[in-house]
């Protein structure tokens, strides 16, 4: 036998058994092996992943706490790594800066001191805080000795945007994520009494859906969160606000539930477990949510990101979480104006981070869609 | 046909009773109604109001009435004398407020509408027509980008782009000189000159998501054997692709003018804002910030109605366009 003729056959052989791993793989499988080929939608996984890694953990991410605040450096520009001196790769480092009067606008301008430099250090001991809110600590990722560093800047007050930014994404991301939730569970049942028992129910709720989608979301959630009372605790803002964005959110997940249970139930499976007895919310939960499972999720991913615009809408214009809470929206509110936005062009950076992860989710989205029917050539 | 057309106004009349009661709801919400805001007011200006004062004035207004009585009282003399109420943070009636900003948010929406389709549908053909092309790949990339950027964030982008590197500054409507000066063709010009801005932004997300579903409904087509019996035939390629399956296509569209409504009132809103136009827009921040509910409310409820209408004219612009629609049951239903 030739060499050849060998490399065949063995060709022949492992095609044959791929093909029994194909046969023999259960749904998810068969959905996971076919997002992995969408080359998008996987890079916004590890992007998305890693946002809220950095969510978890922002105070060991951040150079500061969210309550520190600079003495002297309001409006500083983010602040420059150098990783070169004469020409020479160096320990990353940062030259500290002198703030100096322009004459002419009689602003503070802020001018690299090249005399000063701090090197960066990793692992450093700083301010004190609670990892995963457990255990007591106060090392830090980066930091610097003598100055301090401010990778996107500070605001008016001095705060570093950078760790404000990190601390801003556990409420920026986590609200799609609990918004998506409510409406998820509002959806689901709401979506499955109208599809499961059709006829008049299903109507009412099909009629309900429609002027809840007909009303414009942006008007009509200013005027509800208008309602709340600004000196509520944060968390209970939180939570209000999330509902608020869920009332509009669930319809697109009950129609989808509708659907697709008005063509499951009419299946043969659905019979043979109504005629073996099964009770009605068995039925459902048992036989017909899992075979559309795959649909949902798609549906829940496509609506998160209209979640987290809607917190950072509603926030940016002051009628979301209000300001001792950090969110990207929040941070935006510096940013309102095109006069603070020409002068300090870092305080759009949050904005970055929120279309990033609307972007990634899109994408994400995008590829589960695809891959959510994996029998469907 | 008019048959249709009834059925679908008779329909919507219970839609807006719904609405009503929502925002009637909405508007008392707040803790407190109104009277106790302007007490409140009157006690920081110094002005002690005696209780039989507070009492006139909660008759003048009604509030003393159960709240089934205020909602109709209400729902009357919206309907009958066009009041909406009062704001009191403006110390004008709400229909006089809304009279001089409705007509601009609803000229907005249109030509966005308008700007939408004339944007999107060519778009949508070329990138069918040629799928997997360079420009195929670079639309669909661009409406990507336009459903996931929302309005106000690209509006914010852009101003800092536009007035960082090239230096001029985009927002408002008018031009300082011409704001309050009554119309004229230099105002009008003026507006023209500004007006583009506002409508791509508010656009852009709709003219994305029309290019995707026209390039998908326009490739089912192409791909039926219609076009293949045309194309065997002889047909001229061009007649042949813009006479039958492009026609085909276009249908579902019309049908998503009643969804792209809402997200134009919701994004036009946000621009508005941030661009500073004089639309409900910033209006309605400043009620719902000084809790006018009047006329945050009446605001809500306009648009709402807006919405509504627009929908009920795409279902009889749809209607129109397809006689299967009209006489009921698409297919098998």
């Amino acid at each position: 036998m030739s060499n050849e003729k060998i490399f065949k056959e063995k060709e022949e052989i492992e095609g044959e058994s791929l093909k029994e791993e194909i046969y023999l793989a259960s749904q998810w499988q068969l959905i996971w092996w076919k997002f992995r080929r969408h080359r998008l939608a996987m890079i916004s996984m590890f992007i998305l992943l890693l946002l809220y890694f950095c969510a978890i953990f922002c105070e060991f991410l951040s150079p500061h706490s969210i309550t520190y605040r600079s003495e002297e450096f309001y409006d500083a520009p983010p602040t420059k790594i150098h990783f070169f001196r004469n020409g020479k790769l160096v320990r990353p480092f940062i030259y500290g800066f002198k703030k100096e009067l322009d004459l002419e606008t009689f602003k503070f301008k802020f001018k690299e001191d090249t005399t000063q430099m701090y090197p960066i250090y990793f692992f450093v001991r700083g301010e004190p805080y609670k990892l995963l809110g457990l255990y007591p600590t106060n090392i830090h990722l980066f930091g610097t000795e003598g100055f301090p560093i401010f990778p996107f800047g500070t605001d008016s007050l001095g705060r570093c945007l950078f760790s404000r930014t990190l601390y801003g994404s556990r409420i920026s991301l986590s609200i799609g994520l609990v918004g998506v939730f409510i409406s998820f569970l509002l959806g689901i049942v709401i979506g499955g009494i109208s599809g499961y028992f059709g006829g008049t129910v299903d109507n009412i709720i099909q009629r309900i859906i429609e002027l809840l989608i007909s009303v414009p979301t942006i008007p009509f959630w200013m005027v509800l969160s208008a309602s709340l009372p600004r000196d509520w605790p944060v968390v209970k803002t939180y939570f209000v606000i999330t509902l608020i964005l869920s009332i509009i959110g669930w319809c697109g997940l009950a129609r989808v539930v509708r659907g697709k249970l008005l063509s499951l139930r009419e299946e043969d499976f659905t019979l043979a477990a109504r005629l073996a007895g099964a009770s009605e919310w068995r039925i459902i939960m048992r036989h017909l949510l899992p075979s559309f499972a795959s649909h949902l999720i798609v549906s829940i991913t496509l609506s998160i990101p209209s979640m987290i615009l809607g917190e950072t809408a509603l926030s940016f214009l002051g009628l979301g979480m209000q300001p001792p809470a950090v969110s990207w929206g929040v941070l935006l509110q510096d940013a309102q104006n095109i006069s603070s936005v020409a002068l300090y062009p870092w305080r759009l950076i949050p904005a970055f981070f929120v279309i990033l992860t609307v972007l990634c989710f899109n994408f994400l989205g995008d590829g589960l869609r695809d891959a959510a029917d994996p029998y469907a050539r | 046909m008019l048959y249709f057309i009834m059925r679908r106004i008779l329909f919507i009349i219970p839609l807006l009773l719904i609405i009503s009661i929502i925002t009637f709801v909405v508007i008392q919400l707040p803790p407190g109604d109104f009277l106790t805001t302007l007490i409140t007011r009157y006690k920081l200006s110094g002005i002690e109001l005696a209780e039989n004062e507070v009492e006139r004035l909660k008759e003048m207004y009604g509030l003393d009435k159960p709240l089934y009585i205020q909602y109709f009282k209400w729902v009357r003399n919206m309907i009958f004398y066009g009041d909406f109420g009062r704001s009191f943070e403006w110390n004008r009636a709400v229909s006089d407020i809304l009279r001089e900003r409705i007509p601009l948010t609803v000229t907005i929406s249109l030509i966005t509408v308008i700007f939408t389709w004339v944007v999107a549908i060519p778009i949508g053909i070329y990138s069918a027509l040629h799928q997997y092309s360079t420009f195929d790949y670079l639309f669909t990339f661009l409406g990507f980008i336009g459903l996931s950027v929302p309005g106000f964030l690209l509006a914010l982008i852009l101003m800092w782009f536009l007035y960082t590197y090239l230096g001029f500054k985009v927002g408002g409507l008018f031009s300082p000189q011409f704001l309050t000066a009554p119309w004229s063709i230099l105002k009008l010009i003026d507006l023209l000159k500004h007006i583009w801005f506002p409508i791509i932004i508010i656009g852009m997300s709709g003219t994305a998501g029309l290019i995707r579903t026209m390039r998908g409904n326009l490739l089912d087509e192409l791909r039926k054997q219609y076009v293949i019996t045309a194309r065997a035939k002889g047909l001229p390629e061009k007649r042949l692709i813009f006479k039958y399956p492009v026609r085909i296509a276009i249908n579902p569209l019309i049908s998503t003018i009643g969804w792209t409504l809402p997200g134009i009132f919701s994004g036009e809103t946000l621009v508005s804002i941030v661009l500073n136009i004089q639309t409900v827009g910033p209006v309605l921040l400043k009620a719902v910030m000084a809790q006018d509910m009047f006329l945050a409310g009446s605001i809500v409820m306009i648009l709402s109605f807006l919405t509504v209408v627009g929908t009920l004219i795409s279902d009889i612009l749809l209607a129109w366009a397809d006689p299967r629609i009209r006489y009921g049951g698409v297919g098998g239903e």
